[in-house]
C-alpha cells in the first residue's frame, strides 16, 4: 500500500477564489492510500516545496500529488523537489485544477465538487505507480536551418560560431531572403544589401556551415538529438562545381520572357540566369519551363558558351540524407497579393502597386536603376499615396486577421526615402493607427511628419478609381470628418505579410503545431518564445509571427542559442514513459507498428517461455529511444499487450473508476 | 432549355423593352422562358432588417412556386433579381426568418430556398456562352458602351455571387460579344441615387451626374444597364448619353427587335 | 438608459450587425456616396449605437440619405455592415409614430410618367411604415 501526501496550492487567489482549498484537503484525507494532506498559498515556491520535502521525509511518503496549475507549468518542478526528498520522481502526480476547474469556472460549490474529483482521480493513480528511470540517447553535434534569409544566416552563424557543424536548406537558387530584395532598413536607413551581403558571404565562407540552395526537406523522421532528414537538391542542370557564375550563359540566353523574380516580375530575365549579383552561391540556374533547349531540343547556346562546361541539361535531382541534433525553422514570410482588393485596383492599375515592388523600384538593382518612375510610362510621380493596412486587421476570406507589424515603419522609410531624394513629392498616407513600439521607432515616424512634411491622413481608402487616365484615391479623413480625393500618379499599398507557403507541409513533417494563420506555435508564447512544442525544433523570424528585422535577428541568436544548448549535451534523458509490449500477450498481428507514427515499433522472431511451452513467435519490439510516450499503440493493441509506462491501462481505469466513484 | 421566369411590375409598365427584347431574344437563342403564373410585387426593394417578414412574403411565394415547376427562376430587372435572391439566401440561411415564412404562408411543402435564381446575363455568360451568342450576331452594334452596373447586381457579393464586385466582367464580355467596345467607366458600380429620387431629386441628379460624366469622359456613346430604376436617372436625372437596356442591344445584335 | 440598451438590443437584432468589431478605420465613410447629404457617416452610425447614443441618431435626418447601395458593406474589412444598421435605425425612426418620411398621398406630386414602379414602390418601403 502506498503512502501519499497531497498538497493543494491556492495559486494565490487562481485557484483558492473558485476552489474551497480546505474541503479539497478534508476530502484528499479520506482517499485510499493518503496519510497527509495540506493546502498552501504558492506551493511553486521554495517554502511549498519545502513543504512537500518536509512530508516525505516526517511521513515516509511513497507517493505524492499535487493539486495546482497544468503539469505543462511544474510538473518538472514537483518532481525535482520530489526526487530530492528522496522519491523518485514519477511517483509524483499534478491534479490540474487551475487550467481545468478554477479558471473555467465560476460557482466555488461545483468548482470544489470537481477539484475533489480530479485529486481523486490522482490519487487513484498514484496508488498504482512504479518507480521509472528514464534511459539515454546519444545527440548528433549537426544542427538544420531551414530557410536561408537573414533569420536562418544569423541562426546558423551563431550556432557555427559556437563550433557546431550547421546546414542551411534554402529553397530559392540563392540566400538572402526578403531582405536581399529591401532598399534600406528602418530605423537607421541604411542600405540593407550593405549589411546583409556581408553576412551571406560570411555563412558560405564558413567550413561548419553547409548551404544546399535550391533545396527542400522532403521528410524528417526521429526525435530530438537524433533526426534524420531526406534533403532534395533541385537539378539547377548547372554542375555547381564547374560553374564560376560569370554571368556568361545568362547574357547569350535568347529566351527573354520569364519575370525576374527578384525584381517582382517588373523585368525580365533569361531562361538561365544568376538571380542577382551578391547571390550566394553564385551559380546559373536554369528554369526548364523558360528553356528553349527542354520546350524544342534546339538552342543549347548557353553550353556552347560556358567556358567551364559547366552546363548539364540531363542533371536530376538528388537526394541526400543526414542526420541532426536540433533543427531550425526559418521559413519566412511572402507578402500576401492583393488583386482580391478589387476596390483598390492592385489588378487593374499598372500604377497601384506594393511596398516590396517600390523597395525595388527604389533599389540600384531593381528595374529602374533605382530612379523612382512608375510602372506605366516610366514618369516620374510627383503625387503619392501610400495605403496602410491592405489584407491586415480584417475578417473577410482575403484578409489577416493580425497586425502584419512591419508596414507602419516600411511606409514611414518609403514616404522619407522619397521626400528626401526627390523633395517635389507630394506623400500621403492613409493610415487606421501608426504603430511604432520599438527602439527610436516613433521619433522614426515623427521624423518623416516633422521634417520631411509627409501628409499623414487617419482613414481608409474607399476606392481607387482611374479617371480619364488619372488615378484618383477616395478616402476618408476622420480627424476632419470628411471624404477626400486625390488624384495621385502611384498608389503604394502597404500590403500584410503571410507565412510562406512551405511552411505547413513541413509543420507536418516536423509534427509541429501552428496557429490557424500558418504561423508556427511556440512553446510558450512569453517563456519559451524560440522553441516548439516538439522538443528539438526551434523556431527563428517571421515563421513564428510578423516581425522586422532587429527582432528575427534577436530570435535568431535566440534560437541558435537554444541549439548549442541542446548541441552541447553528449547524451539526452528519455522521456522514461513508453510503450513495451508484453510478449506473452502479443499475437503479432502488426497493428501497432502501423499506428506508431515515430517508426518506433519492429517484430522480431522470438522464443518464448509461456506457461512451458517453448515456439517461436513474431513479436513487436518498442525502440525506447524513438517511443515518444503517445500511446497510440495501446489503444490499436487487439491483445492488451501494448501498454504505455506511467500510463498503464490499469492506471487509467483506475483514475476513470475514481472520477465516476 | 426550360426556366420559370419572372418579369416583375416594372417590365409591364415603363420598362416594357427589356421585357419584349428579352423574351424575343430568348427565343432566338433557344432558351425557353415560363413566365410564373400569378406573380406579384416582389417587394421592390430589400429590407435589410431581419424582422421585417410581410415585406419579403410575396418574393417567396414566386420563389416557391418556381421550386414546384423547374425550379429555376430567371430574372432581368436587377431589382427584382436583388429582392429575389436575398430573400431566397434568407429563407435558406436565417432559421428566425424561414420558420416565421412558412408558418405564416403554410405551403404544402415547407420552402427551404431550393429555387435557383439567377439573371438572364448569368444564363447568358454561363449556360448559353457569349462565344456561342457572338455566332448568331447579324447586325453587330459598332459603338462604344459604357456597361453600367449600380448596385442591385453585384451586391452584396456574398449572396449575389453575380460577380465580381469591384471589377466586374460580364456586362464588357457581353458588349464585346454583340461588336461593341466596352468603355470602363470607374463609376459602374456606384450608385445612382435608387429611391432618393423620389424623394430628392436633386441627389439622384448629384449621384447620376457622376456616372454619366465619367461615360463621357472615357469615351463612351451609349449606356446600357439591366435596371429600369437606374435608366430612369440616369437620363431623367442627367441625359447627356443615351441608356438603353441590355437586351434591346441584344434583340438588335440578333435581328429580332422588329 | 434602460431605453437605450433595450433599443441598442433592437437595432442589433434588426440589423444583424456587430458594432464592437469596428476597428474605426473610415473605410465605410470613405467608400459612402451620400456622405454630403449626411450629418452623420457610416462609422459614426457604428460608433454613436456602439456608444449608445442613439438619441441623436434618431433624431437627425441622415439614416433617409443613405442609398442602401452595400458598398460599406462589401468593403468593411472587419463586416460590421454598416447599411444594415442604418437602415436599422432608419426604421426604428419610422415605426415611431409620425415617423414617416413619405406619405402616400404624397406621390402623386412627385412622380412623372416616366417614374419606374420600382422607384415608387422602393422609396415608399423604405421611407414609410
Amino acid at each position: 500500500m502506498q503512502k501519499i501526501g497531497v498538497f493543494v496550492c491556492w495559486c494565490g487567489s487562481n485557484i483558492a477564489a473558485t476552489v474551497d482549498v480546505r474541503k479539497l484537503v478534508e476530502a484528499a484525507k479520506h482517499e485510499p492510500g493518503v496519510v497527509y494532506a495540506a493546502d498552501y498559498q504558492y506551493m511553486c515556491s521554495a517554502s511549498g516545496q519545502q513543504l512537500i520535502k518536509d512530508a516525505v521525509a516526517n511521513y515516509g511518503l511513497t507517493g505524492v500529488v499535487v493539486c495546482s496549475c497544468s503539469p505543462r507549468m511544474h510538473e518538472a518542478t514537483f518532481r525535482k523537489a520530489a526526487q530530492s526528498a528522496g522519491l523518485n520522481p514519477y511517483m509524483l502526480e499534478i491534479a490540474n485544477i487551475r487550467e481545468h476547474c478554477s479558471w473555467i469556472h465560476k460557482d466555488v460549490e461545483s468548482a470544489t465538487e470537481k477539484a475533489v474529483i480530479l485529486m481523486r482521480a490522482a490519487v487513484a493513480k498514484v496508488n498504482l505507480n512504479v518507480s521509472l528511470t528514464a534511459g539515454k540517447s546519444a545527440v548528433v553535434k549537426r544542427a538544420l536551418v531551414i530557410g536561408g534569409g537573414i533569420a536562418g544566416i544569423q541562426s546558423a552563424l551563431d550556432i557555427a560560431e559556437a563550433g557546431y557543424n550547421v546546414d542551411i536548406v534554402e529553397k530559392k537558387p540563392t540566400i538572402g531572403g526578403k531582405m536581399a530584395q529591401l532598399d534600406k532598413t528602418f530605423p537607421t536607413l541604411d542600405c540593407a544589401a550593405c549589411i546583409l551581403t556581408p553576412k551571406m558571404v560570411e555563412a558560405a565562407s564558413d567550413e561548419r556551415i553547409r548551404i544546399y540552395s535550391y533545396s527542400e526537406v522532403e521528410s524528417v523522421s526521429g526525435f530530438v538529438g537524433n533526426f534524420t532528414v531526406k534533403i532534395r537538391k533541385k537539378s539547377r542542370f548547372v554542375e555547381e562545381d564547374l560553374c564560376t557564375g560569370c554571368g556568361l550563359c545568362a547574357e547569350k540566353c535568347p529566351s527573354r520572357k520569364t519575370g525576374n523574380e527578384f525584381n517582382l516580375g517588373m523585368d525580365k530575365r533569361g531562361a538561365v540566369y544568376i538571380p542577382f549579383a551578391q547571390a550566394v552561391p553564385k551559380l546559373a540556374v536554369i528554369d526548364p519551363a523558360a528553356c528553349l533547349h527542354f520546350k524544342t531540343g534546339k538552342c543549347g547556346l548557353c553550353a556552347k558558351n560556358c567556358q567551364a562546361k559547366a552546363i548539364n541539361f540531363d542533371k536530376k535531382d538528388e537526394i541526400v540524407e543526414e542526420k541532426y541534433g536540433a533543427i531550425v525553422v526559418a521559413t519566412g514570410f511572402n507578402p500576401i497579393d492583393p488583386s482580391p482588393f478589387g476596390e483598390l485596383g492592385y489588378s487593374r492599375y499598372p500604377d497601384v502597386i506594393t511596398s516590396l515592388e517600390l523597395e525595388r523600384i527604389m533599389n540600384a538593382a531593381g528595374p529602374t536603376g533605382g530612379v523612382l518612375l512608375r510602372p506605366s510610362d516610366k514618369a516620374h510621380p510627383k503625387k503619392i499615396v501610400f495605403v496602410q493596412c491592405v489584407g491586415s486587421r480584417g475578417l473577410r476570406g482575403c484578409d489577416k486577421p493580425y497586425c502584419s507589424k512591419i508596414c507602419c515603419m516600411y511606409t514611414a522609410k518609403h514616404a522619407m526615402l522619397i521626400r528626401e531624394k526627390y523633395p517635389d513629392t507630394e506623400v500621403s498616407v492613409f493610415y487606421i493607427d501608426v504603430r511604432t513600439p520599438g527602439k527610436n521607432f516613433d521619433e522614426f515616424y515623427r521624423r518623416a511628419v516633422e521634417q520631411y512634411g509627409v501628409h499623414y491622413i487617419k482613414g481608409q481608402v474607399g476606392k481607387v478609381a482611374e479617371n480619364a487616365g488619372k488615378l484618383v484615391v477616395h478616402g476618408s479623413d476622420l480627424i476632419m470628418n470628411e471624404q477626400v480625393e486625390i488624384e495621385a500618379d502611384l498608389v503604394v499599398l502597404a500590403v500584410a505579410i503571410e507565412p510562406d507557403e512551405s511552411a505547413r507541409k513541413l509543420a507536418t513533417m516536423l509534427t509541429a503545431s501552428m496557429d490557424t494563420n500558418d504561423f508556427f506555435t511556440e512553446a510558450h508564447p512569453k517563456l519559451r518564445p524560440v522553441e516548439s512544442p516538439t522538443a528539438g525544433v526551434f523556431l527563428s523570424g517571421v515563421c513564428q509571427g510578423p516581425k522586422d528585422i532587429p527582432e528575427t535577428v534577436s530570435q535568431a541568436s535566440a534560437a541558435a542559442a537554444k541549439v548549442v544548448g541542446l548541441l552541447s549535451k553528449d547524451q539526452l534523458t528519455c522521456n522514461p514513459c513508453v510503450a513495451h509490449s508484453d510478449e506473452l500477450l502479443c499475437n503479432g498481428c502488426s497493428a501497432c507498428e502501423k499506428v506508431c507514427p515515430y517508426g518506433a515499433i519492429t517484430y522480431q522472431d522470438k522464443e518464448v517461455n509461456d506457461h512451458g511451452k517453448r515456439e517461436v513467435r513474431r513479436l513487436a519490439f518498442v525502440n525506447e529511444a524513438v517511443c515518444q510516450g503517445c500511446g497510440a499503440c495501446t489503444v490499436a493493441c487487439p491483445s492488451g499487450a501494448m501498454d504505455l509506462k506511467g500510463f498503464t491501462n490499469r492506471q487509467i481505469m483506475a483514475e476513470v473508476d475514481a472520477i465516476c466513484r | 432549355m426550360k426556366y420559370d421566369y419572372y418579369p416583375g411590375c416594372t417590365l409591364k409598365t415603363k420598362a416594357k423593352e427589356l421585357d419584349r427584347c428579352l423574351r424575343a431574344s430568348a427565343e432566338a437563342l433557344g432558351i425557353q422562358l415560363e413566365e410564373l403564373p400569378e406573380w406579384q410585387c416582389c417587394g421592390g426593394v430589400y429590407t435589410t432588417a431581419r424582422d421585417e417578414i410581410a415585406t419579403k412574403l410575396s418574393a417567396v411565394r414566386a420563389l416557391s412556386a418556381a421550386r414546384d415547376s423547374t425550379g429555376t427562376l430567371v430574372t432581368v430587372c436587377a431589382g427584382c433579381h436583388n429582392v429575389l435572391k436575398r430573400v431566397n439566401d434568407d429563407v435558406k440561411n436565417d432559421d428566425y426568418f424561414n420558420q416565421r415564412v412558412n408558418n405564416y404562408l403554410l405551403p404544402e411543402k415547407p420552402y427551404l430556398g431550393e429555387t435557383r435564381v439567377v439573371h438572364f446575363l448569368e444564363l447568358l455568360r454561363d449556360e448559353v456562352g457569349f462565344d456561342e451568342i457572338k455566332k448568331r450576331v447579324v447586325n453587330p452594334i459598332g459603338k462604344k458602351i459604357a456597361p453600367y452596373y449600380g448596385c442591385l447586381l453585384l451586391r452584396p457579393s456574398s449572396v449575389m455571387a453575380f460577380d465580381d464586385p469591384e471589377n466586374p466582367t460580364v456586362l464588357e464580355k457581353f458588349v464585346e460579344c454583340i461588336g461593341g467596345t466596352p468603355v470602363v467607366s470607374p463609376m459602374r458600380n456606384e450608385c445612382c441615387g435608387a429611391y432618393t429620387t423620389v424623394s430628392d431629386p436633386s441627389a439622384a441628379a448629384e449621384y447620376s451626374g457622376k456616372i454619366v460624366d465619367s461615360c463621357v469622359k472615357n469615351g463612351a456613346n451609349l449606356i446600357i444597364t439591366a435596371c429600369p430604376l437606374c435608366q430612369y436617372n440616369l437620363v431623367k436625372r442627367d441625359g447627356r448619353l443615351p441608356v438603353v437596356y441590355f437586351t434591346e442591344l441584344l434583340a438588335e445584335a440578333l435581328g429580332v427587335k422588329e | 438608459m434602460n431605453d437605450i440598451k433595450k433599443t441598442t438590443e433592437q437595432l442589433a437584432f434588426m440589423s444583424g450587425a456587430v458594432t464592437s468589431r469596428c476597428m474605426g478605420c473610415g473605410k465605410c465613410t470613405a467608400s459612402c456616396p451620400a456622405f454630403d447629404r449626411m450629418e452623420y457617416h457610416p462609422h459614426q452610425f457604428v460608433y454613436m449605437v456602439e456608444t449608445g447614443r442613439i438619441d441623436k441618431l434618431l433624431a437627425s435626418k441622415s439614416a433617409f440619405s443613405c442609398l442602401t447601395c452595400f458598398a460599406c458593406v462589401e468593403r468593411c474589412p472587419r463586416m460590421v455592415e454598416p447599411a444594415r444598421l442604418i437602415e436599422a435605425v432608419r426604421l426604428a425612426v419610422e415605426r415611431q409614430q409620425g415617423g414617416n418620411r413619405l406619405l402616400p398621398d404624397d406621390v402623386p406630386c412627385v412622380i412623372d410618367d416616366d417614374m419606374p414602379q420600382q422607384a415608387v414602390v422602393a422609396a415608399l418601403r423604405k421611407f414609410t411604415k
